[in-house]
């Protein structure tokens, strides 16, 4: 199986070839976002005030770092449980956000949005924070820096490994690969 | 009456909260590795070699194997011979609160659980303690992420529902959980004691060896067939499909009441996180 190679900001005709179970690998800028930051950008878009960066083509990726050591871009930076960002992803990606990174399957609301507006939803390997944090190259502060790991950073990622999980076609590798494995 | 000075206690929580962080156990890695040859879909041996090269960068660099440095729990033994210098439950706590700091481990617990404000040093740390013979104190931590804490169940069952109905709940409770908490996973089941105890019981169970059998005949073949039909599942590795579900299941039982059945299942990332230290 090869990788796919992907760069960011992300294009619908890239996102309609990918299926779910395809190996990835993204270059360009990812988004750092958990539950408080998503909970206060959905609060702007109600307000219909600006996001903190614009989402057009974007990628958001669950994921609250361990502090970095001096002199490190960043330390373990694994994906956190997608699930719990249900009611605020379909909100984002109706305003042009492109892609997710997280782990564990999304919710009817998200597969919707995903191919209504053409967006992916891809997984990192939960667990592999040390391994995942090797391919991030850069990180700068976006916004919120009061949430501390929850802030909004943006990342310069190379060859970041991820899966791609739940397409905009309606494929989802949790139903298909566990159908194919179980006895 | 032997005296340990609590300064010796901080400094050993301090040092066991960053080993545990940074260093997977050597049966948990050996699972890794065997069931990586066995596992059959190419994206579960994919997740399970990117896993077991995790474990060896996390190491080489002194970095967190998972950025979720868990809820530091304690398993504490205290010889009855001994007399302790000072707050012993202070001590432990500043133990934390050093090795979070100095370990740059994640802080990731909250003052109340709906107002929702970081402690910012990763304190309180949840402490079990039992008095043993003896002159001497053995510390376990386990930094428990919160991902597979989640997806961790208790059910008071009927005794008539027996060991089927056990092991249903251990299936269900894997079924359910999919993806989320980050297989393939160690699987602590309790079984009997109290509606607390039981909890305490499928928690005390994740720090046996991974590969080791059960003392007991009877629940050695339990939890052979447990895990058979947990792999059965077809859930595997992070939940994308695959025959590595589970590395383990370790069952700890206790006596209960003659109405009661209380089972609980705590549910372990591969990140299998466990040290010990005996002063």
């Amino acid at each position: 199986m090869d990788d796919i190679k992907i760069t960011t900001p992300l294009t619908d005709d890239v996102i309609r070839k990918l299926k779910a179970g395809d190996r990835v690998l993204i270059t360009g800028y990812v988004y750092t976002a958990r539950d408080a930051a998503h909970k206060k950008m959905v609060e702007l878009i109600d307000k219909g005030e600006k996001l903190p960066f614009d989402p057009k083509g974007q990628i958001i990726y669950f994921v609250g770092p361990a502090p970095a050591k001096p002199g490190q871009v960043i330390n373990s930076a694994g994906p956190t449980t997608s699930g719990r960002m249900n009611p605020y992803s379909p909100r984002l990606i109706a305003v042009g956000l492109k892609g997710i990174i997280g782990k564990g399957e999304m919710g009817a609301g998200v597969v919707e949005a995903l191919k209504k507006y053409t967006a992916v939803y891809m997984v990192a390997t939960g667990g592999a924070a040390a391994l995942i944090a090797d391919r991030i190259t850069g990180m700068e502060l976006v916004a919120y820096e009061e949430l501390g790991a929850e802030a909004i950073r943006r990342l310069t990622v190379e060859n970041f490994p991820a899966i791609v999980a739940q397409d905009c076609h309606g494929g989802n590798i949790y139903i298909e690969g566990v159908e194919k494995y179980k006895r | 009456m032997r005296e340990i000075d609590s300064k010796d206690i901080t400094a050993a929580v301090r040092k066991l909260s960053m080993d545990a962080n940074y260093y997977l156990g050597e049966d948990v890695l050996a699972a890794l590795k065997k069931f990586e040859k066995l596992e059959e879909s190419p994206l579960g041996k994919e997740i399970l070699n990117q896993i077991i090269k995790n474990a060896d960068i996390a190491a080489s660099k002194q970095m967190p194997l998972c950025q979720d440095t868990g809820l530091t729990v304690l398993f504490v033994e205290i010889g009855q011979d001994v007399h302790v210098k000072g707050d012993f439950n202070e001590a432990i706590q500043e133990g934390v609160r050093q090795g979070y700091r100095d370990g740059y481990l994640r802080k990731s617990i909250v003052v109340d659980p709906l107002n929702r404000k970081n402690t910012g040093d990763n304190t309180p740390a949840v402490i079990s303690t039992v008095i043993v013979p003896g002159d001497k104190i053995k510390l376990t931590i386990l930094p428990k992420g919160g991902g597979s804490e989640n997806m961790s169940r208790i059910k008071m069952l009927k005794p008539a529902d027996g060991e089927q109905g056990v092991k249903e709940f251990v299936i269900e409770t894997i079924k359910i959980a999919g993806g989320n908490p980050c297989p393939p996973l160690v699987v602590g089941v309790g079984i009997g004691g109290s509606f607390d105890r039981v909890a305490q019981l499928a928690k005390h169970a994740l720090l046996r060896e991974v590969g080791s059998k059960h003392p007991d005949p009877f629940y050695a073949r339990m939890e052979d067939e447990l895990l058979e039909k947990i792999n059965d599942t077809g859930v595997g590795p992070q939940g994308l499909g695959g025959r590595t579900t589970a590395l383990a299941v370790h069952i700890e039982t206790a006596p209960c009441h003659i109405a009661s059945l209380p089972v609980a299942v705590n549910t372990q990332c591969h990140s299998a996180r466990h040290k010990t230290v005996v002063i």
